[in-house]
C-alpha cells in the first residue's frame, strides 16, 4: 500500500485511476500479498525471456539442417521440413490431400454437432451429418472407389489417425458406458454382475495392456485365416477401456438424481426407458459434464499409446520424423513442443466447450 | 356366475364394479419389520378417504403400494379390477389410472411447467403435442397458475409447485388420485391454496386417498377417515363418528394431540 502512495501522481483520467485502485486492491493488499506479487513478477521475468528468446528471437524456420546449425534458438525448420510426415505419417505422399480433406470433414461434423447447443436448428442435422460424413471420410481414407487408389489402413497415421481414433472412441464409448452404468444399477443380478465385473476388470488394468492384449493375444484365439484389422482392434480396445471409466462417471450422475424423480416417472406410468431418457439422464448427464469431458481428454491423449502396437498416431509420426534423418534427431525438443502445442490446443478447446456447455444448459433453467 | 374380468388368476373372486380399490389381507415387511399388517380396505368409486396416524405408522407406505411404488409380500391389491402384483403390464395399466401427488412435489426441474404437464400425455397416452398443450393449459387454469406455464419449477413457490404437481397428475385424467402428505412440506401460508384445489377436486367426484393431518380438510370432504398405527388400520369410520366418537384409545390420544392447538 505504502508502495503506491510514494508513486508520483498518475495522470488523471478514469482509466488510470481505476488501474491504480485495482492494483491496490488486488496486487498490493497487505505485506503478504505484496511479497507474492513481487515474487511472481520476478519468477516470470526469470522464466519468460529465455523462452521467448529460444522460441522466437533466435529461432529459425529455415527447413534445412544447415539453416538450423546457424542459429542458437529453436529449429522450427525441423517441423517445417517434416510437416507432411508429422501430419500424415506414412500415408502415400501424393495422396495426402485425402487425409487432409477427411480431417476437415471430420472437424466440420464435430463442430456442427457441438454447435447444436447454440443453434437448435442444427439438432435435426446431426444424425444425417454423421451418416453422410462417416462414409465420405472412409472413402477418402481407404479409397478404392471413384478412381482413388486403395490405401491400406496400416499406412494411415498422424493427426487424422489421432482424430479418427478419438472421435469414433467418444461416439461408441459414450452409449456403451451409459449402458454399463445402467447395468450396474440394475435389479437383475446377471446384468448387474456382468457390468460390475467388466468395469472393475477393465479399470484395473492399464490401457497399454488392453491394447497389447488386443494386438498380440487376441489373434491367437482366432481360427487360422481369420484376422481382425489392427486398427480396428486398437479402436475397440480404446472404446472398451474408455467405456469402463465413463460408466463410473455416469453412475455418479445417476446416483445424484433424487429418488423422487424416479418415483414421479413411475407414478406417471412412464416406462423404464422413457423415464431414463426424458427425466433421469438429462439431469444426471448435466451433473457430470466436467468429469465426462475429463475422461474424453484423457482418452484423447491415451490414443498416443497405439504406437506400441505399430500404429503411428500424431505423436508417433513426430518420432518417425526425428528418426527419418540422423541429423534431425537432436531437434527432438522442437518436435515434442510442436506435438504438445497441438495436443494442448485440442484439449483446451474441449475444456472450454465443456465450460460453455455447462453455462448454456444452466441458462435454460434460470431464465 | 358373473362375467369374469381379465384377472382370474387368484382364488379370490374379482372385486365388484363399485370398488375401484380392493386391498385383501395385505402384508408387507422391511426385513423383519412388519410395516403393513393384514390390511383390508375397499374404496368405492368417487369415495374420498383421509388416512392419518403417527409417523412410521405405515400410512404413506400403504398408499404407495397402490401404484406399486412399494411391493408387498402377501395378500392382494386390485386397482380398477386389475391385480397389482409382479406383472409389469398390470403395473403400467394401473399407473395409467392412478396418479400420485408427493410431499416434495417431485416436479422435473429441467423442464418448464408446461413440459412437466405434457410429458406423460404425450409419451404414455400418445396424445398429439398440440392437444396435450391445450389439456395442460386447461388444468393449469383450474389450479389458477396458467400464467406460470413457461417458467421452470425452481422459479415457483412451494404452493405453486404443488399445484403444478396436482395439474400434472390431472393431465393423465386418472380415475384415482393418491396424495402423500401434500401440504406437509409447505410454508403455512401456502397450505390453503393447495387445500382449496383439493377440495374442488373432491367436490367434482374424484376418487381420492389422502394421507394428511389437515383435519379441517378431512371434516369437510372425507367420506371415511382411517387411523393407522404400527402398520395396522386401527379405526375406520365416517368423519362425524371418527372425530366425535372414536372407539379406540389410540385414536383418541392421536386426535387429542393434533387437535389440541
Amino acid at each position: 500500500m505504502s508502495e503506491n502512495a510514494k508513486l508520483p501522481p498518475m495522470p488523471t483520467g478514469s482509466f488510470a485511476e481505476r488501474a491504480v485502485a485495482w492494483s491496490k486492491k488486488n496486487l498490493f493488499d497487505g505485506w503478504f500479498n505484496t511479497i507474492l506479487t513481487l515474487g511472481s513478477i520476478a519468477f516470470l521475468l526469470w522464466l519468460i525471456p529465455p523462452i521467448v528468446e529460444w522460441a522466437i528471437v533466435n529461432a529459425t524456420l529455415s527447413p534445412t539442417i544447415e539453416g538450423c546449425a546457424e542459429v542458437t534458438g529453436a529449429c522450427w525448420g525441423f517441423v517445417n521440413a517434416n510437416l507432411r510426415l508429422i501430419l500424415f505419417g506414412t500415408y502415400p505422399f501424393d495422396e495426402q490431400w485425402r487425409p487432409l480433406l477427411a480431417m476437415i470433414v471430420l472437424m466440420g461434423i464435430i463442430c456442427g454437432s457441438l454447435g447444436a447447443v447454440k443453434y437448435p436448428g442444427l439438432r435435426k442435422a446431426i444424425i444425417p451429418m454423421w451418416l453422410i460424413g462417416v462414409p465420405v471420410i472412409s472413402i477418402l481414407m481407404w479409397g478404392g472407389v471413384f478412381g482413388l487408389t486403395y490405401v491400406q489402413n496400416s499406412y494411415w497415421g498422424g493427426l487424422p489417425l489421432t482424430l479418427i481414433l478419438s472421435s469414433i472412441g467418444v461416439i461408441f464409448a459414450f452409449p456403451f458406458g451409459l449402458l454399463l452404468a445402467l447395468g450396474r444399477q440394475s435389479h437383475m443380478p446377471a446384468i448387474k454382475t456382468v457390468s460390475v465385473v467388466y468395469i472393475e476388470v477393465i479399470r484395473g488394468v492399464p490401457l497399454i495392456t488392453v491394447l497389447f492384449m488386443a494386438s498380440v493375444m487376441f489373434p491367437l484365439f482366432l481360427p487360422d485365416g481369420v484376422t481382425i484389422d489392427k486398427l480396428l482392434r486398437a479402436q475397440i480396445g480404446i472404446i472398451l477401456f474408455t467405456a469402463a471409466y465413463l460408466a463410473e462417471v455416469f453412475r455418479g450422475g445417476l446416483q445424484a438424481v433424487p429418488r423422487g424423480q424416479f418415483e414421479a416417472g413411475d407414478s406417471l406410468a412412464l416406462s423404464y426407458w422413457q423415464s431414463m431418457r426424458l427425466i433421469i439422464l438429462p439431469q444426471a448427464l448435466r451433473l457430470v459434464i466436467p468429469p465426462t469431458v475429463n475422461s474424453f481428454i484423457s482418452m484423447f491423449k491415451d490414443t498416443t499409446l497405439v504406437v506400441i502396437i505399430g500404429l503411428f498416431d500424431f505423436l508417433g509420426t513426430v518420432k518417425l520424423a526425428l528418426r527419418s534423418d540422423p541429423a534431425w534427431t537432436k531437434y527432438y525438443v522442437e518436435g515434442y513442443a510442436f506435438a504438445a502445442a497441438i495436443f494442448f490446443l485440442i484439449c483446451f478447446s474441449m475444456a472450454k466447450y465443456s465450460a460453455y456447455l455447462e453455462k448454456e444448459l444452466r441458462k435454460g433453467e434460470r431464465r | 356366475m358373473t362375467v369374469a374380468t381379465e384377472t382370474t388368476t387368484g382364488a379370490v373372486p374379482p372385486p365388484s364394479k363399485e370398488d375401484v380399490i380392493v386391498v385383501n389381507k395385505m402384508n408387507k415387511w422391511y426385513g423383519n419389520f412388519h410395516v403393513l399388517q393384514d390390511i383390508d380396505l375397499s374404496v368405492r368409486k368417487g369415495e374420498r378417504i383421509v388416512i392419518c396416524g403417527p409417523s412410521g405408522s405405515g400410512k404413506s407406505t400403504l398408499i404407495r403400494t397402490m401404484n406399486r411404488l412399494e411391493t408387498y409380500q402377501s395378500g392382494e391389491i386390485y386397482v380398477d379390477g386389475i391385480l397389482l402384483g409382479d406383472d409389469v403390464k398390470n403395473i403400467e395399466a394401473v399407473r395409467r389410472e392412478v396418479c400420485m401427488v408427493f410431499q416434495h412435489f417431485n416436479l422435473f426441474p429441467h423442464m418448464t411447467v408446461l413440459e412437466n404437464l405434457t410429458l406423460a400425455p404425450i409419451w404414455v397416452r400418445k396424445m398429439p403435442k398440440k392437444e396435450a398443450n391445450d389439456l395442460a393449459m386447461h388444468y393449469l387454469e383450474r389450479v389458477r397458475i396458467a400464467e406460470q406455464a413457461h417458467k421452470y419449477p425452481g422459479q415457483l413457490s412451494g404452493g405453486q409447485q404443488q399445484r403444478v404437481a396436482i395439474a400434472r397428475s390431472l393431465c393423465m385424467q386418472p380415475k384415482i388420485m393418491l396424495f402423500d402428505e401434500p401440504t406437509s412440506a409447505l410454508d403455512p401460508e401456502m397450505v390453503k391454496e393447495v387445500l382449496d384445489v383439493m377440495v374442488e377436486l373432491a367436490k367434482e367426484g374424484m376418487t381420492m386417498l389422502c394421507v394428511t393431518h389437515e383435519m379441517g380438510f378431512a371434516k369437510e370432504v372425507a367420506d371415511r377417515a382411517i387411523f393407522m398405527d404400527a402398520g395396522q388400520i386401527v379405526e375406520m369410520a365416517g368423519p362425524q363418528e371418527f372425530f366425535d366418537n372414536p372407539k379406540s384409545d389410540r385414536t383418541k390420544l392421536f386426535l387429542s394431540q393434533i387437535l389440541s392447538h
